[in-house]
C-alpha cells in the first residue's frame, strides 16, 4: 500500500501545528498516520453528494436538538472580570504586567 | 441474589481480584445521617480522607487533593446541620473533579505535563454548582492527557488501576472518575465525555455514568478537546443518584452560549416512572462481529428485563454505525487540533528552556509538553484541516455526521431509547493496545455514535463476565430526554438484584 503522507509532509504538518519533533517521532508519525488515513478512507464509500456539512448539532433542524447560540448570547455588558494578578501570576515568565517571551523581531 | 452469589464465586476464582471495590452510601442515606446528625460532614470528608490515603498509591486515581476547600465546606454543613436549617440536596456528599475541569487555586493538569504548574484563578461551572448544591469537593482525578484515550494509559502521571482487577485499565478517558466511584474514594464524581470517555470507563469500572445531551450541562471552566462534542457529566453508584446529579450541575449559563435555557427536570423523579410501554429500540449494528460473546448475552438478558418491566422491544436499524469511528477521529481531531493551539510556554504551564526565538519556544514547548497520543491526534487534525485535504477528510467527516444524526432522528420517532452495549470488550490489561492507536480507536465504535448526535445516554451495571469484569449496558435517548434514558436504567438496574 502506498504512503498517504510521506516524510516531507510529515515535516510539513508538524510546523503548522507547532510541534518540533524529533526524528525518532517523525518517523513513527508518518506510520501511525498512515495507518490511520488508511482506516478513514472508508468514508469515501458512502455517497455524500448534497449533504449539508453538520458542525454543530443545533443545527440539526430536529426541534428537540435546537440549542440557538443566537439567542444565547448575553447582554453585551461590562462585567468585574479575573484579576490580572491571578492571571500573570500562572505565567512561565512576565513582570505582572506582561508576558515575556523570546525575541520576536531581529534588529 | 443468585446472580450476586454467582459473581462472588466468579471474582474469587480469579486471583488478582482485589479489595478496593466498595459501593458508597447512597444519596437519600448519606442525607439523612447528615440532617440527623448522626453523619458530621467534617468527619465523612476525613474518612474518605484516610481511605484515599491507604488505596490511592495501589490505584493512582487522584492527581491532587484539595483538603483546606473540602474542611471548610463541610464544617459550613455541620454548623448549618447544628442549626437545624434546611440543607441543600447535596450537603455534605464528598466528590472528586476529573483533572480537566478547573476548580479554584486546585492544580489543573488535564493529565499533561503542558500544564503542569498551572492553578486556575477560576471554578467550572459544574464544579461551583456541586459545591452550591453542598458537595465536599475531595480533589482532583487523573485522566487520559487532554482526555485523549480510552484507557486511562495517556496520562503523564501515570495510568489508573481498575479497582476490580488491577491488572486491567479503569477505561477512559474518565478513568480516574469511575474507578473513584467503584472505590469509594468519593460518593459520587464528574467527567468528560467527548467520545464514550464518561460512558465506557463507567462500564469498565462497574458504576453509572451520564452523557447529558449537548448543551444540557454547561462546560465553562472545562479544558476543551472537542467543542462540537465535549460534555459534561456524573458518576455514580447507582442510576437514581446519577440522576440526582445531573440536576444540579444542568442549567444555563451565561458563560457558555452553547449551553441550552431549556428547564432543567428532576430525573431523579423522572427516573423513578415505570418502563411499562416504553418503546426501547435495538440496533442490529451494535451487536454484529467484534462483540465479546459474554457481554452480548448479558446485554441480550438486560433487554429481556426491560421486556419484563412491561417494555415494548423493537428491532431498529442504524447503518451509518460502521462509518461512526472513522467520523469521529476527523471530526474530534480536526477540532483538538485548534483548540490546544492555546498551549504555546506563554500564558500559563510548562515552558522549554533555552529557546532562542519565539517560535522555536512555542514548538520545543509543545513537543516536550504534549504526550504521545496527543501530539498524534494534533497532527492527524491539522492535517485533515490543511490545505488541500479539508475537503476529502473534514468536510466529508461533517457530512457523515449529518447522515449519522438524522439516522437517530429518524429512529426516535419509532422508539424512546436506544439499548446496546457501551463497549464490545470487557476491560483489557494495561499495556495490551498501547501500541496501537486505531485498536484503541475501534474500542470506542458503540459510544462515538452519541457523540456525534448529541444526544443524551447512560452507562448502568448489567452485570460480569465469568472472570468477573464488569459489563456496561447503553441505553440512549434522544435530545434531552435524560429522564427517559435514566427510566430504562432504572429498571436495567433493579433487575441486576
Amino acid at each position: 500500500m502506498s504512503a498517504r503522507v510521506g516524510a516531507e509532509e510529515v515535516g510539513r504538518v508538524a510546523e503548522l501545528a507547532h510541534l518540533e519533533l524529533t526524528a525518532e517521532e517523525s518517523g513513527r508519525m508518518q506510520q501511525d498516520l498512515n495507518a490511520i488515513l488508511d482506516y478513514i478512507v472508508q468514508l469515501n464509500e458512502l455517497d455524500t453528494t448534497g449533504v449539508e456539512p453538520l458542525s454543530q448539532v443545533n443545527e440539526l433542524g430536529s426541534e428537540g436538538a435546537s440549542v440557538c447560540v443566537d439567542e444565547n448570547l448575553r447582554a453585551d455588558e461590562v462585567h468585574a472580570s479575573l484579576d490580572r494578578r491571578d492571571v500573570m501570576d500562572e505565567a512561565p515568565e512576565s513582570n505582572g504586567q506582561f508576558f515575556k517571551v523570546p525575541k520576536v523581531i531581529e534588529r | 441474589m443468585a446472580n450476586e452469589i454467582h459473581q462472588k464465586t466468579a471474582r474469587s476464582l480469579d486471583k488478582v481480584t482485589t479489595d478496593y471495590v466498595q459501593k458508597p452510601k447512597s444519596l437519600s442515606e448519606l442525607h439523612a445521617g447528615i440532617i440527623s446528625g448522626k453523619t458530621k460532614a467534617t468527619e465523612l470528608a476525613n474518612s474518605y480522607y484516610e481511605r484515599i490515603a491507604e488505596i490511592n498509591p495501589a490505584l493512582n486515581v487522584y492527581l491532587s487533593l484539595t483538603r483546606e476547600r473540602a474542611l471548610e465546606t463541610a464544617g459550613r454543613i455541620d454548623e448549618l446541620a447544628a442549626k437545624g436549617d434546611v440543607l441543600p440536596v447535596l450537603a455534605g456528599v464528598p466528590v472528586g473533579i476529573k483533572d480537566v475541569l478547573v476548580a479554584k487555586g486546585a492544580p489543573a493538569t488535564a493529565g499533561s505535563k503542558m500544564l503542569s504548574g498551572y492553578h486556575p484563578p477560576y471554578d467550572a461551572t459544574s464544579v461551583a454548582k456541586l459545591e452550591a448544591a453542598g458537595a465536599v469537593i475531595l480533589g482532583k482525578l487523573n485522566c487520559d492527557e487532554f482526555a485523549m484515550g480510552s484507557s486511562n494509559e495517556n496520562s503523564a502521571y501515570g495510568p489508573v488501576k481498575n479497582p476490580v482487577n488491577v491488572e486491567r485499565v479503569p477505561g477512559g478517558s474518565s478513568g480516574g472518575s469511575a474507578a473513584a466511584v467503584a472505590a469509594d474514594m468519593a460518593v459520587a464524581t464528574l467527567g468528560t465525555d467527548t467520545g464514550g470517555s464518561i460512558r465506557q470507563p463507567a462500564s469498565f469500572c462497574g458504576v453509572g455514568g451520564v452523557l447529558p445531551t449537548y448543551g444540557r450541562v454547561s462546560r465553562y471552566g472545562l479544558i476543551a478537546f472537542a467543542s462540537s462534542l465535549d460534555r459534561v457529566g456524573p458518576f455514580a453508584a447507582n442510576v437514581r443518584d446519577a440522576a440526582t446529579l445531573l440536576s444540579v450541575i444542568a442549567g444555563y449559563d451565561t458563560q457558555d452560549a452553547t449551553s441550552s435555557r431549556r428547564p432543567v427536570d428532576d430525573y431523579a423523579a423522572e427516573s423513578d416512572k415505570s418502563v411499562k410501554g416504553l418503546r426501547v429500540g435495538v440496533p442490529a449494528e451494535y451487536f454484529g462481529e467484534g462483540l465479546d460473546p459474554e457481554i452480548r448475552e448479558s446485554i441480550e438478558r438486560g433487554i429481556d428485563h426491560l421486556r419484563a418491566a412491561g417494555a415494548e422491544i423493537k428491532q431498529v436499524s442504524l447503518p451509518t454505525t460502521q462509518y461512526a469511528v472513522p467520523t469521529y477521529y476527523l471530526v474530534a481531531t480536526a477540532e483538538a487540533s485548534a483548540n490546544l493551539a492555546r498551549f504555546d510556554g506563554v500564558r500559563y504551564g510548562y515552558r522549554a528552556e533555552g529557546a532562542e526565538t519565539l517560535a522555536a519556544m512555542y514548538s520545543r514547548s509543545r513537543d516536550e509538553g504534549f504526550g504521545a497520543e496527543v501530539k498524534r491526534r494534533i497532527m492527524l487534525g491539522t492535517y485533515a484541516l490543511s490545505a488541500g485535504y479539508y475537503d476529502a477528510y473534514y468536510r466529508k467527516a461533517q457530512q457523515v455526521r449529518r447522515l449519522l444524526a438524522e439516522e437517530f432522528l429518524t429512529v426516535f420517532g419509532e422508539v424512546d431509547v436506544i439499548a446496546t452495549p457501551t463497549s464490545p470488550i470487557p476491560p483489557f490489561k494495561l499495556g495490551e493496545k498501547t501500541d496501537d492507536p486505531l485498536a484503541m480507536y475501534l474500542a470506542d465504535i458503540y459510544t462515538v455514535t452519541a457523540s456525534l448526535a448529541g444526544i443524551c445516554g447512560v452507562t448502568v451495571p448489567s452485570g460480569a463476565t465469568q472472570s468477573g469484569l464488569p459489563i456496561g449496558m447503553q441505553i440512549l435517548a434522544s435530545h434531552f430526554n435524560e429522564g427517559t434514558a435514566f427510566r430504562a436504567a432504572r429498571a436495567v438496574e433493579a433487575a441486576q438484584g
